[in-house]
């Protein structure tokens, strides 16, 4: 019973970020919700429609750099990429902004915006920048380089900060007490960290597991914790592993460990394959050099589609609620999308914390794969060449 | 159409992110490589040799437990075999000893008998000649006394040798 009144609670705690800005009297958009939900942005809503600034970090060929807090943004008008046919819309995701930014001083600014507003275009913004659904935009519209603490970075330095004390301090218990059996923390990953070396590195790369444990252990907790923190919803679900430009850098470095440590004969096998006549060789050719990049393109995707689907699924679960409420006219519509939601939503939290570890595991378990096609010698392709001659 | 754009802008790389993406990693990885996994990586196989070590130990105490124990029954069956043995000796011993001293006790028996015999024959040659030499004197003393007697009367002769055989007390 108490552990029932526990899960319908947490549930609850689940909508609450959703609720808070999805209860605006505007028209409620689930597509807008979802995508604004999964995209990275420059500032961080959390719980209770409290909206955490960060730094904003801009690099403009003509500005140089520009470093200021979020919350100093003036929200843009109109988004200078799209067209004015979608106009309405974001009037309607303005107004919700306008409902999260409980900041006064935010909401001064925001006036003011509002003020300088009529005289469209001419808007300056915060230093030449703007606030344009969630993201930092130029004000006169130009491309600039973004190097902001954005939600996604926030999130990921959280979960490096994490990353590195909990095991460090696993690791310090093992300097403590050489030679015992694991005690507490370290008791609970060490099982992981020996599952990852027995179960995922040690059968691909055999003799080469000890050089590459530490990348693909970190490649592990990286993945998962990240994966893990998409699934909090008091810290809005920052959804880094469903991002993806993460996924793109982490495959890529995968990438070039795999390619940096290939052998002669795994070059040889990707640019002259031996034992296969030169017709073959000519499709074959293209085929395998294509081979290398389709390899991390497919961790980059796999990892992101997988992350994504589980943050809309559950996003679009909870938009149920608004969408059956009219976005909060109706308190019954509200209550029955919620008890259509809430318990789909725990099915599918459980379900992406299941996927949380999978992809995490299928990433290294690739990864490590690759790496240990790269370092195989083929020695029965000397044989053969040998018997060419 | 809408949905369309927005769905490119999600898969829209982000440079700036890309590059923390990368500095965040490489960062956690240098400290994780150095500080955690690392030396919990050798920490673990440090330890799996350890527990490797002391099982090949116990199996070599448990094998020379058990070569001992082999060992221990082997001497004991020795031992058992040669109390066996030194037991069917004694008592081969004894009753070879048992037999010489029967068969010398024998010997002695008979020579006791033969020497007794030897002297009662002894005795009795010399009981003999003894009885041989008082007859022999008996009848000289007859013989002087009848000599010494001028007889004259057969009859008289007669009993007086008859009295004086009756005399002769052979003891």
């Amino acid at each position: 019973m108490k552990k029932t009144v526990q899960l319908v609670l947490s549930a609850f705690l689940l909508l609450t970020p959703f609720l808070a800005s999805a209860s605006g009297e505007e028209e409620y958009n689930p597509k807008d919700f979802a995508l604004h939900h999964i995209a990275d942005a420059n500032e961080w809503h959390i719980v209770g429609g409290i909206v955490v600034p960060l730094p904003v970090i801009a690099y403009h060929k003509e500005d140089g750099f520009t470093v200021f807090m979020s919350n100093k943004l003036p929200e843009a008008h109109h988004a200078p990429e799209h067209a004015a046919a979608e106009g309405e819309e974001h009037h309607a995701a303005e107004a919700m902004h306008a409902e999260e930014h409980s900041d006064e001083q935010h909401e001064a600014i925001h006036t003011d915006e509002h003020a300088t507003a009529d005289s469209h275009h001419t808007e300056a913004g915060y230093k030449g920048y703007v606030m344009s659904h969630g993201r930092v935009a130029r004000a006169d519209g130009d491309s600039f380089l973004d190097l902001s603490i954005t939600k996604n970075v926030a999130a990921m330095l959280l979960n490096a900060l994490l990353l590195v004390i909990i095991f460090v301090s696993v690791a310090k218990a093992y300097s403590r007490r050489p030679g015992q059996a694991p005690k507490g923390l370290q008791s609970l990953m060490e099982p992981l960290i020996i599952f990852v070396r027995d179960e995922v590195v040690k059968p691909n790369l055999g003799d080469n597991t000890q050089r590459f444990l530490p990348y693909m252990l970190t490649l592990f907790f990286f993945i998962w914790f990240a994966n893990l923190l998409g699934l909090i919803p008091f810290i809005s679900n920052p959804n880094i592993t469903g991002n993806i430009t993460v996924t793109m850098a982490l495959a890529l470095l995968t990438f070039i460990l795999t390619n940096i440590n290939g052998t002669k004969d795994y070059w040889m096998h990707i640019l002259w394959p031996p034992g296969v006549p030169f017709g073959v060789k000519v499709i074959l050719v293209p085929i395998e050099i294509l081979g290398i990049f389709i390899k991390p393109f497919a961790l980059m995707i796999r990892l992101f589609a997988n992350i994504t689907a589980g943050h809309i699924i559950i996003l679009s679960l909870v938009g149920l609620v608004f969408i059956f409420g009219k976005a909060g006219e109706s308190l019954g519509g509200g209550l029955g999308g919620a008890a259509v939601a809430v318990p789909f939503t725990i099915f599918m939290s459980f379900l992406e914390f299941l996927v949380a570890f999978l992809q995490a595991f299928i990433f290294v378990m690739l990864s490590s794969l690759f790496i240990a096609l790269a370092l195989e010698k083929h020695e029965h392709h000397h044989v053969e060449g040998a018997a060419h001659h | 159409m809408l949905v369309i754009i927005d769905a490119l802008d999600l898969v829209k790389p982000d440079p700036g992110l890309f590059i923390w993406t990368v500095l965040i990693f490489l960062v956690v990885l240098f400290i994780l490589w150095k500080f955690a996994f690392g030396p919990i990586a050798n920490a673990l196989s440090d330890r799996e040799k350890g527990i490797q070590a002391s099982l090949d130990e116990a199996k070599k105490a448990r094998e020379a437990m058990e070569a001992m124990k082999a060992d221990n029954e082997r001497i004991l069956n020795e031992a058992r075999e040669e109390r066996a043995k030194m037991l069917r000796e004694a008592k081969e011993a004894k009753d070879q000893i048992v037999a010489e001293a029967r068969e010398k006790a024998n010997q002695e028996y008979n020579r006791i008998v033969e020497d007794a015999q030897k002297q009662i024959d002894n005795q009795r040659m010399a009981a003999m000649i003894d009885i041989k030499n008082q007859v022999g004197q008996m009848v000289l003393e007859v013989s002087e006394k009848v000599l010494r007697r001028e007889l004259s009367d057969k009859q008289a002769q007669e009993a007086f040798t008859r009295q004086l055989v009756d005399d002769i007390k052979v003891h």
